[in-house]
């Protein structure tokens, strides 16, 4: 067992000013095995791999690589050159190349390259892999989960022995999530051994090996996959024993009062989105969810809804009283918010500050000659921080330095703050650490208690089930199922997405 | 001391303010008679300031303005406009037209720079609108005007180089009688004091700092991010109509050729010094007219000593490079490594989490 050790990390200390990033952490990976990295923001998963791949240098243990003896790793060209590759969430290859410059840029030992013979190794080693591309097509143009096994293929030709994989699937849909697994199960047979790192529970079960779970810089343990269940991965990493996914279960019972006014209804609704024109109407004080594939249509929907893309046409009726929305700022004036799927593209004003990104809605809706006083902004910011537990220095950090469920409590901040009376949430708990995404969905139940209208979409149907009272489904844009109550079951959601009768 | 100390290393000014105190420094030894200020009397008979340091202030009044525009419009809309020369050359033929087609009163002046200010505003919305509506990159867009401008403003003077003199232009030029600033300092302060009001009492900086970091965002938030772009490139018509006007008044005659020319690039270069990122986004207005000034003193440091004119844009490249190099993130990184070790580390590096 012990030769098949391909590295191994041990007593990994690393500060940085005023945080333990990590603290005498041990790390072992084995020939041939997909061994998980979990733990939420900032439990110190980043920095492990950061150490490993030398973009930082360890403050005290040993690293040793293949049973080498121990080594230090001190540039990231240099954990390449030991057989390290890592694959990151984002691409980090040139789009507007092909498949096979990708492959190969950068690596030549040589001036001068023999585009031929290049295209040709390429091609061999996506055959290898089975990855559905040419070398010749402009990597730009493939999917984003093919994009990412190119990045894959780039890192194995490297001779590599480990793989390290940052949230490869967060930007990927089921069908190219099972792609990427092929791959790995295929790499897995090649005795390489991959770090594989995700949000996603489902897919930790579903493809790796053993568990290694980090909490704020500390090795918590590691597990057999088999022996480590769900529940209980979950409290390793958060390090209480969870007692909200008992409270969410139960509200699946709990029906909508259809007698209740009705919201928002919209009849015959289409955007340049590309929808096809849908009716929808939500209750005070209910939940209701969209689900289906990425690309469904289920984002668009929502984004027509708040007028984030251009309407088309439909009419819309609020609270009774039929009303134009066109724009965001229709939306908002009529007691609509909405917080983007993408929280870095549309969401986040990156380089602005906590205390702005909070206010920014609000202060919109009040109005360009009307700003905030720095008292009142002040004011509002530190509510908010304390009510949903921002973790920030300051209200005056900017916003690109919280991590990512910090963020989105922010984003989440900055509508409630304009007391929506209907609140739309695209996937509010993408890529964010397992507790905040309890809290998220925690919150919402509370917000619609308060008599708000919520609209929640998810990736992870679990989530849906928690929270919503009412499923939407759709396929191929339009909404191909509605279900409630008992009904709403994940292999009935499920069974309508792939649409197949049941 | 210590907070102040880590307050000015915080902030983004630090580059100016060590720029400008690097020049003061060299001319303290060089030549301390070079910050002397005196009393003298004009041409006109009045008793005026005269010195360095006063036809630094002067000097740099066009630039200050025209830097102030740059900056809003660098923010919105992640790019420069380098039509502003151009167009201040437009907006002072329409000044000059006006003015010499009226008996020259208080009013008729008032009259023509509004009129210079109402075409300026038009060509600069021009600009605008390509850059907001058809999403033409800012430099690309304002190289129409760029190469059209100073052939209109050939045109609308008949191609001459027409002369205004009158007493009254003079004080906007020069000096108002009774009061020894000279007048452009006198209108910066004001159109400062003017500007700060306006960030202050709108959102003006906050719709075009949110419009530039993420122009989505900003539209999901209900932000008008067509009308924001537009309304930076009508503040830069402005701008431009005020240094237009300030310069024909100054020189009293207008050359469509040679007034402020090559401005924009010390504008933008103002924008750049002032530690300003070109790239858009957040600004800070004062860090631009810092380095309008910054400019400005570096000129007339070179005059003074008695460098060929012909060979100050070399010696100007040079000492630009220097202060362009020390903003360069590469080199801030180091000054704040090296800060944390004098005044002790207390930042948090907070970690880039996935």
């Amino acid at each position: 067992m012990n030769n098949d050790i391909v590295l191994s990390m041990r007593g990994i200390s690393k500060v940085f000013p005023g945080v333990n990033a990590l603290q005498d952490v041990d790390f072992t990976l084995c020939k041939g095995e997909i061994h998980a990295l979990m733990g939420e923001n900032g439990a110190g998963k980043s920095t492990l791999v950061k150490v490993l791949t030398g973009v930082y240098q360890k403050d005290s243990g040993s690293i040793s690589v293949d049973g080498s003896n121990e080594i230090s790793i001190k540039s990231p060209q240099e954990a390449q050159s030991l057989g390290i590759s890592t694959v990151y969430q984002e691409i980090t290859l040139c789009p507007n190349l092909t498949v096979a410059e990708n492959m190969f840029i950068g690596r030549g030992k040589y001036h001068f390259v023999n585009w031929r013979d290049q295209e040709k190794k390429a091609n061999e080693i996506l055959k290898k892999l089975n990855i559905p591309t040419t070398a010749k097509r402009q990597l730009g143009t493939c999917s984003l989960a093919v994009q990412q096994m190119v990045a894959i293929a780039r890192a194995v030709d490297m001779e590599c022995k480990i793989l390290i994989l940052d949230e490869p699937t967060s930007s990927l849909n089921e069908n190219e999530v099972e792609l990427l697994f092929s791959l790995m199960r295929d790499l897995k047979k090649r005795n390489v051994g991959i770090v594989f790192i995700t949000h996603f529970l489902e897919q930790v079960y579903a493809i790796c090996d053993r568990i290694t779970v980090l909490r704020n810089g500390e090795l918590i343990g590691e597990y057999e996959v088999k022996e480590l269940p769900r529940v209980e991965l979950i409290s390793k990493m958060i390090g209480k024993k969870f007692e909200g996914i008992s409270e969410l279960k139960n509200t699946k019972n709990k029906q909508i009062n259809q007698n209740a006014p009705i919201v928002y209804e919209a009849s015959g609704l289409s955007s340049t989105g590309g929808i096809k024109p849908f009716d929808f109407k939500i209750h005070k004080g209910e939940i209701n969810g969209f689900t289906g594939l990425l690309g469904s249509g289920r984002s668009e929907s929502v984004r027509a809804i708040f007028g984030a893309d251009r309407v088309l046409g439909g009419k819309v009726k609020l609270n009774g009283k039929q009303v134009k929305i066109t724009k965001p700022r229709d939306a908002m004036e009529n007691g609509i918010g909405y917080l983007p799927e993408d929280r870095k593209l549309d969401g986040i004003i990156a380089d602005l500050s906590v205390r702005e990104n909070i206010i920014l809605a609000l202060q919109v809706l009040k109005g360009f000659f009307r700003p905030f006083s720095k008292k009142e902004a002040e004011s509002f910011a530190k509510k908010y921080i304390k009510l949903l537990g921002i973790r920030t220095a300051s209200a005056d950090t900017p916003i690109k330095s919280l991590s990512g469920g910090n963020q989105q409590k922010a984003i989440l901040a900055r509508w409630l703050l304009t007391n929506p009376k209907y609140l739309i949430l695209d996937e509010p708990t993408r890529g964010i650490d397992v507790g905040t995404k309890f809290e998220i969905q925690k919150l919402v139940l509370a917000l619609a208690e308060q008599g708000r209208s919520i609209t929640f979409i998810s990736s992870e149907i679990d989530e849906m089930l928690n929270t919503c009272s009412r499923i939407i489904v759709m396929r191929d844009r339009k909404i191909v199922g509605e279900m409630r109550g008992e009904e709403m079951t994940q292999s009935n959601i499920m069974h309508t997405i792939a649409g197949e009768a049941k | 001391m210590y907070k102040l100390l880590r307050k000015i290393s915080n902030s983004q000014l630090i580059i100016p303010i060590f720029a400008l105190f690097l020049l003061v420094i060299f001319n303290l030894i060089r030549d301390p008679a070079f910050f002397s200020i005196s009393v003298i009397r004009n041409n006109y008979g009045n008793m005026v300031l005269s010195g360095n340091i006063v036809s630094i202030l002067n000097g740099a009044s066009e630039l200050a303005v025209l830097a102030i525009a740059m900056t809003m419009v660098t923010s919105a809309t992640k790019g420069q406009d380098i039509s502003v020369g151009a167009l201040a050359a437009i907006a002072g033929s329409i000044f000059v037209k006006i003015l010499r087609t009226n008996v020259i009163s208080v009013q008729v002046i008032l009259i023509a720079f509004i009129a210079a200010c109402i075409v300026a505003i038009l060509f600069a919305l021009f600009t605008g609108a390509l850059v907001s509506f058809f999403n033409i990159q800012p430099m690309i867009a304002s190289l129409i005007l760029f190469t059209a401008g100073r052939p209109i403003a050939y045109w609308i003077n008949g191609g001459a180089t027409p002369n205004v003199k009158n007493p009254l232009l003079t004080y906007v030029g020069s000096f108002i009688p009774g009061i020894s600033i000279p007048t452009p300092i006198i209108i910066v302060i004001i159109f400062g004091i003017i500007v700060s009001l306006i960030l202050r009492f709108t959102n003006l900086g906050l719709y075009t700092q949110a419009v530039g970091i993420n122009e989505k965002a900003a539209g999901l938030n209900g932000i008008n991010t067509v009308k924001i772009k537009l309304l930076t490139f009508m503040i830069l018509g402005i701008c431009a109509a005020i240094a237009g006007s300030i310069n024909v008044c100054r020189i009293g005659l207008i050359n469509h050729e040679t007034i402020l020319i090559d401005i924009e690039m010390d504008a933008i270069l103002a924008v750049a010094i002032g530690g300003n990122s070109l790239g858009g986004g957040k600004f800070k207005l004062a860090g631009s007219v810092f380095g309008a000034y910054i400019i400005q003193a570096l000129t007339i440091t070179l005059y003074a000593m008695k460098i060929p004119s012909t060979a100050v844009k070399a010696y100007k490249a040079i000492i630009i490079i220097a202060i362009v190099v020390l903003g360069s993130p590469v080199v801030q990184r180091y000054a704040l490594q090296f800060r944390n070790r004098i005044l002790g580390k207390k930042t948090i590096i907070v970690e880039e989490t996935n």
